[in-house]
């Protein structure tokens, strides 16, 4: 967020902070910048009782201190150029300045950048800006597609593709763009020429593109979440959001999330590494039907069908503010200074500090003079917000929008041919691996410290696993697999069967044993049972032998 | 209303004509630069692979008549060496052209040390048919044609016994000898000026100290490191270890520590005001360390070994940094650093003298400021990013011999399962009753006065 204005102009909205501290102006701004540039806290060294480590980290630690403070003063003093201003007098506001008046105001070549094209025929535009601010891709409805040096109003290339066109948006540079027709999502050269048909993609309603990691991300009827690697041509992932169909997308540019907002009301955020949502919030009753992620990964603003527009801390996933409007939002952008742009039907306001703190009236507001609103983008490192709507596509100048001093290394809206070609190779070379996108970038290259009772768990199960596997094994190795010979298997089992023990099968000297028991029983029970001698014969038959 | 919107003029941001300088701009807001980490660990991890790539150390093998037993340094000259053989030949070689400039004949058995007065211009040789002989050496660099000639001793001392190592101080005119004693020689004197003895154990090794001008150290065969003092009549003190010591060089900029290669494969650091321990123990060749020698910066040493192999320590890194191997070197017995710290030579038994780089990717000859740069930006992203397992695994990665891999591993298993079974003799016995010596004391038996 880059609010370091030398002093707060007044007249931009009753929630601007008073200053407490009585320091000079430019210290206090000097310090704020030199706070802003801090890349994290400094190492404690006291708790560091390994004397080499310790003054090696003092060195490091010296000469990093060094650099921020130096990179602080080139900051504060050596900029070029100054941010865009907007200032109302008297009782003017600036919500009551209409465009012809702020473009009648400033200088020539600032107003040659506010324009409408007139294209009343190609359907509703959508409209996109190159990284470095200095192409439009727009792509209309009924397949008007066209790629132009807008700010020198030359035309690069154009096509028509007789087909229905969803979205537009560029790849790592100008010199390659892909649009979401009807079927399929088509890449093009900057002559026009069509380069790849990515038929995996079928049905998109909203392209998107990861700069770091050259990865093109697409969503649309069938709700499932692609991403494809422009620069090897392999599918990273393909997630089944199970949300039903999906039209609003944008990323996260702090940690390459891709946020999209759903039908029934829900905001979910994904990394090509997990099969479900990294965040799913519950945002607005009924559909999202717009969002937008403030560059520093800081904001997240939701639009739904309720008409509600919620601020929400992205870093807490905390709701910050609400705001109502009149209608349900189409559109919303948020600048990389801060400005947050909302826009419905044929209107387009503009709210500067509305993300910080909950502001009472919009910075500007702007009238369609033809055609319904169907998307927007403020254009990096100018002052222009671009407006694709049903009639073409217009310019606004909104004052203090843009970051007026780029960095030549990340972005060269001037750039040659040979500065270009060699940025690409750069580009290439420092590619980010898809699977380093976490929500925090910031535990990337960061040694995680875990108590040593952890650690020390953690170690006794692996030993315990690697016995029990070490067991295993030893215990297959003992079985020797015979096909045939002495110790085959089914003699084996045989012999293993013959030596068991059963309680019905007596041995042999057991049983001898017991018919010997049973013979002298019955010889005894017999000789209990005999005859008396002196028994008349006739009364023999009765006694039971 | 007061307006004010960006608007940039081309000229500002373009430049003219070609031959004006095209302009930067830089702005170090962090929301410009988002994934700063990210990138900085990919280019880290490119640079390590990198640095493998190009990790081509080996430059030139030169070549005697028989194996070569030791190397000397010219102080004066950065491009040459002086090496001997077993066959009594020395070579002092072009380093560049790869050539001999001069064949030193003489010596009928093998020479075992050579050493530069500090003129550059003369040097010594002791050989095991008890004799040193002092050449002069030609310091005007050869050009043209065949210049490969032999050349004749100014002066030869004739010893009693055999030598076994000479050092050459850095300022007078006096050199000592290892033999069956110390022996301290001046230029002009045909037997020996001082003598030192400690026990009748051959002296195998000797070296000046290069700050105190009559301080030096010697090895011998009874597994001791000796102190002397040129000043007194007898020896200063000596440190006796459990294995001996074949080789011994002083750290060049920290004057008062040393370094031994001992026959137990590893190096160890000593400080010389304190032998009670060694300040470091440095481990990782499997078989007998022969030599090892200091770079000029001190900040590192390069070792040569039994097991056909040279490594390059940090000089206060337990373990090697980099390690040199070919299929055509053979045990290795004499090892050197360049006067500019660039290059490593070996001396080995297989003939040869071999020429190497001492930081195995670094490109040599004159570098753009460019990219002079990138190298030095690369270094500093490995040095920030090397603990992290997969950029440690990449920098770490050597290819070894079989024979070397597999001894190595076995000493690994050897010393892990000794130190299992103390560990657990500690836990099941009454606490203190065994006392584990730590690995720098480990070694010495007795110091000595």
């Amino acid at each position: 967020m880059a609010e370091d204005e030398p002093a707060r102009l007044g007249g931009e909205g009753k929630a601007s902070r008073k200053r407490k501290k009585k320091r000079a102006p430019e210290a206090d701004d000097a310090a704020e910048t030199a706070k802003r540039l801090k890349r994290g806290p400094a190492v404690d060294l006291k708790s560091i009782t390994d004397k080499k480590l310790k003054g090696k980290l003092r060195r490091v630690e010296g000469v990093i201190q060094a650099s921020q403070k130096k990179a602080a003063k080139i900051n504060e003093w050596l900029l070029p150029a100054s941010a865009g201003t907007l200032e109302a007098e008297g009782v003017e506001r600036t919500w009551n300045f209409k465009q012809e008046s702020v473009v009648a105001a400033v200088d020539s070549t600032a107003a040659a950048k506010a324009f409408d094209l007139s294209l009343p025929e190609l359907g509703p535009y959508s409209l996109t800006f190159s990284r470095n601010g200095r192409f439009m891709l727009m792509g209309g409805g009924k397949g008007h597609l066209a790629l132009m040096d807008w700010q020198r109003s030359h035309l690069v290339c154009e096509v028509q593709v007789r087909e229905t066109v969803r979205d537009v948006t560029f790849l790592h540079n100008e010199t390659f763009w892909a649009a979401a027709q009807r079927k399929y999502v088509y890449i093009y050269d900057k002559r026009g020429l069509e380069v790849h048909c990515l038929r995996d993609h079928t049905d998109v309603h909203a392209l998107d593109f990861l700069p770091h990691h050259f990865l093109l991300t697409s969503i649309g009827e069938h709700g499932v979440l692609r991403y494809q690697d422009t620069s090897t041509g392999h599918i990273i992932a393909q997630h089944k959001t199970r949300l039903g169909s999906c039209g609003v997308m944008r990323h996260n540019p702090h940690n390459a999330a891709v946020v999209l907002g759903h039908a029934l009301g829900c905001v979910t955020m994904w990394t090509p590494n997990l099969t479900t949502p990294a965040v799913k919030m519950l945002c607005h009753k009924g559909p999202v039907t717009a969002l937008a992620v403030d560059p520093g990964g800081n904001y997240l603003a939701t639009a739904g069908a309720d008409s509600h527009i919620k601020v929400w801390d992205l870093r807490k996933l905390q709701p910050l503010h609400s705001y109502f409007s009149y209608a349900p939002v189409t559109r919303m952008d948020i600048s990389q200074r801060g400005l947050l742009a909302v826009g419905y039907g044929r209107k387009v306001q503009v709210w500067q500090d509305a993300l910080r703190t909950k502001v009472q009236s919009p910075y500007m507001t702007h009238q369609l003079p033809a055609g319904v609103l169907h998307s927007f983008q403020f254009c990096p490192y100018e002052d222009v917000l671009g407006i694709g709507h049903s009639a073409g596509v217009s310019t606004m100048l909104v004052p203090g929008a843009g970051e007026p001093n780029f960095d030549s290394f990340v972005a060269n809206p001037f750039q040659t041919v040979r500065q270009r070609q060699q940025q690409e190779v750069v580009a290439l070379l420092d590619k980010l691996q898809p699977d380093t996108i976490v929500l925090d970038p910031d535990s990337v290259g960061r040694v995680r410290k875990e108590p040593a009772a952890v650690v020390q768990q953690r170690r006794a199960e692996e030993q315990a696993a690697n016995a029990a596997r070490l067991a295993a094994s030893r215990r297959k190795a003992e079985d020797k697999e015979k096909m045939k010979g002495k110790n085959r298997p089914s003699r084996r089992h045989r012999k293993k069967q013959s030596n068991i023990i059963e309680d019905r099968k007596p041995t042999i000297k057991e049983k001898q044993k017991e018919e010997a028991a049973r013979r002298k029983e019955a010889a005894e029970k017999k000789a209990e049972n005999a005859i008396p001698e002196d028994a008349p014969r006739a009364v023999r038959r009765f006694y039971k032998q | 209303m007061k307006v004010k919107v960006i608007s940039r003029s081309e000229e500002d941001y373009t430049r003219e004509r070609s031959s004006d300088l095209r302009k930067v701009q830089r702005n170090y807001d962090p929301q410009l630069h988002q994934f700063e980490k990210a990138h900085e660990y990919t280019r880290a991890l490119n640079a390590a692979k990198l640095d493998r790539i190009f990790a081509k150390p080996f430059l030139a093998a030169l070549p005697h008549d028989d194996g070569v037993t030791c190397l000397a340094r010219n102080p004066k000259l950065v491009n040459s060496i002086v090496s001997g053989s077993a066959d009594g030949d020395i070579r002092i070689w072009d380093v560049p052209q790869q050539r001999t400039l001069r064949r030193l004949v003489g010596h009928t058995a093998a020479v075992k040390g050579i050493s530069f007065a500090p003129d550059g211009e003369t040097c010594v040789s002791a050989s095991t048919d008890a004799t040193v002989k002092l050449w002069k050496v030609p310091y005007a660099p050869f050009e043209a044609g065949e210049v490969q000639e032999d050349a004749e001793p100014v002066f030869e001392f004739q010893g009693k016994n055999a030598f076994r190592g000479i050092d050459h101080h850095w300022d007078r005119t006096i050199f000592a000898t290892a033999g069956a004693a110390v022996d301290i020689w001046d230029h002009t004197r045909s037997e020996p000026v001082q003598s030192f003895t400690w026990g009748s154990d051959t002296i195998t090794s000797i070296r000046f100290n290069p700050a105190e001008p009559d301080v030096f150290a010697s090895t011998a065969v009874d597994r001791s490191i000796a102190l002397y003092d040129m000043r007194r009549s007898t020896p200063l003190r000596k440190v006796v270890m459990q294995t001996r010591c074949n080789a011994l060089a002083w750290n060049p900029m920290e004057p008062f520590n040393f370094t031994a290669a001992n026959e137990d494969c590893c190096l160890y650091t000593y400080d010389m005001r304190k032998l009670t321990s060694a300040l470091c123990v440095h481990k990782d060749f499997v078989s007998a360390v022969m030599d090892v020698d200091y770079s000029p910066t001190g900040r590192e040493f390069v070792a040569g070994s039994y097991d056909r192999s040279i490594r390059i320590f940090a000089a206060s890194g337990g373990h090697s940094r980099e390690v040199y191997t070919t299929k055509r070197m053979q045990r290795v017995f004499a090892v050197r650093f360049s006067g500019d710290a660039s290059y490593v030579f070996s001396g080995s038994d297989d003939m040869n003298v071999r020429c190497w780089k001492a930081k195995a990717s670094e490109q040599l000859g004159v570098r753009l400021p460019r990219e002079k740069h990138k190298q030095a930006y690369n270094d500093a992203l490995l040095e920030r990013y090397k603990h992290m397992p997969e950029v440690k695994r990449i920098v770490r990665h050597r290819h070894l011999p079989a024979a070397i891999f597999k001894a190595a591993r076995t000493r690994r298993t050897v010393t892990e399962s000794d130190k299992r079974k103390l560990q657990r003799r500690i836990e099941h016995s009454a606490p203190g009753s065994i006392v584990v010596k730590p690995e720098r004391k480990k070694k010495i038996i007795a110091q000595v006065e």
